[in-house]
């Protein structure tokens, strides 16, 4: 325990000294998060240095091995970085796929001269990556993908559509489920390739939602040669690595239903609207969600703690089905709370398109109700 | 804060609470005592004593095992899961707690006393349909160096079989809880004849004598004393019914799995399969309230009141979803006597109003959440 305050005394005073005044608004909101890569532009000096200096500490991704630009912190450290970071409310430096799903896949499956190559840049936000998974033919039966990836001596020729690419427009690189058996059954002839956005071939095309901004592209691959070696796993067994990275997806698309608004109370929101809480229903609607948010939020501590000791799996279908349907239900009561101040696009800060924004959290990366259909043969074993 | 996940020690103590209790008290045991028109089993609460559970919050001092509040809320799960009934929660819990709170030789040997299985208490706090405790109207009036008491007490856990009572009464300046022999002049008992055949009495004083030394706590700030005590039995009951809620989901899936009809277990089906995995999610989310319950109060008990209310508010939530959904997946089978499941329902009711609703623990998490 002694070695535990002392790490935080230390953590306490550098953050005191590092990190800029401006990165202490708590905000991790699309405006003000940092996605780094060859083509980010720093909102500001303070978010380039702020990210500088958390990424030569390690601490852009404090759990992984310092050999891979990581921190090397256990759990019990990790947790301390993120309370001492909440205490100064200070943003976090650097949020991407690269850290949320490739890193932990590239730590799992990797090579060691392939963890060298991309998990670095990748801590220090300086590559920037998507994900190519979802095809028109594939959304749900994710398994059945037809772009595919043809032998070329040492290369692959890599040809097809993925969609639903999130900021595949912005991306510097993107990891790509392709065929590699087209005879094989479905989920035996696939590989988890890497390839350079930049390579010719490659092109996006943006995708205008509801929301009214683009998150998500088309992206084609047209006779694009990618090395092989850039494969990871082996040959056909990519839907191990896959899976291995949808877990990950789900815990992270999950964090919306915790620790929203940097953690505020839904029913503080509605408070500070002029006829928020108005109505009993909206109130005990607001009480149940607050309960509901933080006995979530707590579920994601527990599950962290578990991921110590044991991968976690099939469950985390449970996290990430819980936490976007509550983050649904959130924007909703916003929505209602907000009346018709909320309905301009630019209402109440752009509550208006952040709700529109949370229908596609229970879609992407898996929709609820596969979800439901993992814990009922996975985690239950219901037949069929 | 110790991790959200159960140590060792606490898996440990679960799988040694299950092995007991599958034999010493499944639900049959509750339904033999049910058909038998009896709510307590002093066999039963004798065991738990040799096991050290009546003592898990009596320190070693006082002959206890001390094991805590996590631990004493892993007891309670597991109980829940066959709905053992036993005044666990009321004296070893609830009692236990409000008895630490005082630092006397009276109050060591009524703990020793719980540890060994020799007393039951019960708490005689609520005094109408809803848990209210500081409404408490029930007069304790001045008399000599004494008091009188005077009023009704209802929903008293456990209160037919109980040899003491703490009660919570109005006096000049406030509240005060006294601890009081259940056989006292004046104090009359009534079954209540609840839906889950547990012991509940309504209780009535009539002139009821008191002296200053049976005040636990101080005259006129009974909280002191009783707040960590139904605290502590908040925490508890919500394990008890996350146990509840695991019992009757495992029933649930097991019959999914073994119903036929129209050629196939219905639990081919997606449109059960879906609330079954929906149930399962929100035992789950429950499941990390009530740990955190647990640890809070062995670590910062000061500061637990959000965590207790939203262990209970999830808990009364889930069980009531795990058993509408336990009786209408069954079917026609679920609404018969003859199966368990009906017992699972009528539990998760009383145990949704007994120590605070949803709507009191909600309104708790609001409040200190700051709406």
């Amino acid at each position: 325990m002694d070695d535990l305050a002392a790490f935080r005394a230390e953590m306490r005073a550098w953050l005191d000294i590092n990190c800029p005044e401006e990165m202490r608004d708590g905000q991790v909101t699309e405006e003000t998060i940092c996605w780094g890569g060859k083509r980010w532009k720093f909102t500001s000096d303070a978010q380039r240095i702020w990210l500088d200096r958390m990424a030569a500490k390690g601490w852009t991704v404090p759990s992984w091995p310092e050999a891979y630009g990581g921190g090397g912190l256990s759990r019990a450290q990790d947790k301390i970085l993120k309370e001492e970071m909440a205490r100064i409310n200070a943003r976090s430096p650097l949020e991407s796929f690269g850290i949320w799903m490739l890193g932990p896949a590239l730590l799992h499956f990797g090579t060691h001269e392939q963890k060298l190559e991309y998990l670095p840049p990748i801590a220090r936000g300086e590559v920037r990556w998507c994900q190519g998974y979802s095809e028109p033919g594939a959304g749900s039966d994710l398994a059945s993908v037809q772009t595919k990836a043809e032998i070329d001596s040492d290369h692959y020729l890599v040809n097809g559509q993925k969609v639903w690419t999130s900021y595949a427009d912005k991306a510097d690189w993107i990891f790509a489920l392709v065929r590699t058996d087209k005879d094989a059954p479905k989920h035996k002839g696939i590989s988890f390739i890497l390839i350079d956005m930049s390579t010719e071939g490659v092109s996006t095309r943006p995708i205008r939602l509801i929301s009214g901004k683009s998150p998500f592209c088309e992206t084609f691959f047209d006779n694009v040669r990618t090395p092989r070696h850039q494969r990871v796993g082996d040959e056909n067994r990519g839907w191990d690595v896959a899976k291995y990275l949808l877990t990950h997806e789900r815990e992270m698309i999950s964090g919306g239903g915790g620790g929203l608004l940097g953690g505020r109370p839904v029913g503080a929101v509605l408070a500070e609207m002029a006829h928020g809480l108005d109505t009993a229903d909206r109130r005990a609607a607001a009480m149940e969600c607050e309960v509901d948010s933080l006995a979530m939020a707590l579920t994601l501590e527990r599950y962290k703690d578990q991921a110590e000791t044991q991968p976690i799996g099939d469950a985390s279908a449970m996290l990430k089905y819980y936490g976007t349907e509550l983050n649904k239900r959130r924007h909703e009561l916003m929505m209602e709370g907000g009346g018709s101040d909320a309905l301009a696009w630019d209402g109440h800060d752009g509550l208006p398109s952040d709700w529109l924004r949370t229908k596609a959290n229970s879609i992407e990366g898996g929709t609820s109700e596969v979800m439901l259909s993992i814990i009922s043969r996975r985690v239950l074993e219901l037949p069929g | 804060m110790t991790s959200l996940q159960k140590t060792e020690d606490e898996v440990m103590l679960a799988d040694a609470a299950r092995s007991f209790l599958d034999d010493a008290a499944p639900i049959g045991h509750l339904r033999k005592m049910r058909d038998e028109c009896r709510t307590y089993d002093a066999e039963l609460w004798s065991q738990m004593a040799e096991l050290g559970w009546t003592g898990v919050l009596v320190p070693e001092s006082a002959g206890g095992s001390d094991m805590g509040h996590a631990a004493a809320g892993i007891l309670a799960e597991e109980m829940g899961k066959t709905l053992v009934s036993s005044p666990f929660l009321s004296t070893a819990v609830m009692a236990a707690t409000a008895l630490r709170q005082v630092a006397d030789d009276r109050a060591s040997d009524a703990l020793r006393k719980i540890a060994e299985g020799q007393v039951i208490y019960a708490l005689a706090v609520d005094e109408t349909s809803k848990h209210e405790p500081d409404a408490a109207e029930l007069a304790a009036t001045p008399d000599g160096n004494g008091f009188r008491l005077s009023g009704t007490k209802t929903f008293a856990c456990d209160g037919m079989a109980a040899d003491r009572l703490l009660v919570l009464a109005k006096t000049d300046e406030g509240l005060t809880l006294f601890d009081l022999p259940a056989n006292r002049d004046g104090i009359n008992r009534d079954p209540m004849d609840l839906i889950d055949s547990r012991d509940a009495a309504r209780i009535t004083f009539e002139d009821v004598a008191a002296t200053g030394d049976d005040v636990l706590g101080q005259v006129d700030d009974a909280m002191t004393v009783l707040k960590p005590a139904l605290e502590a039995g908040q925490a508890a009951l919500a394990a008890e019914m996350a146990g509840l809620a695991a019992g009757a989901l495992d029933m649930t899936v097991g019959y999914l799995k073994e119903r036929k009809q129209f050629g196939v277990p219905i639990g081919a089906f997606q449109a059960l399969q879906h609330r079954a995995a929906h149930l399962w999610c929100e035992a789950e989310v429950t499941a990390s309230a009530i740990t955190n319950a647990g640890r809070m109060l062995d670590e910062n008990a000061a500061e637990a009141t959000l965590a207790v209310s939203l262990a209970k508010a999830r808990a009364t939530k889930t069980a009531e979803l795990a058993v509408k959904e336990g009786v209408q997946m069954h079917g026609g089978i679920g609404m018969t006597d003859a199966y368990d499941m009906g017992f699972y329902m009528k539990r998760a009711r009383v145990a949704a109003e007994w120590l605070g609703d949803y709507g009191y623990h909600a309104g708790k998490v609001a409040a200190l959440r700051g709406f």
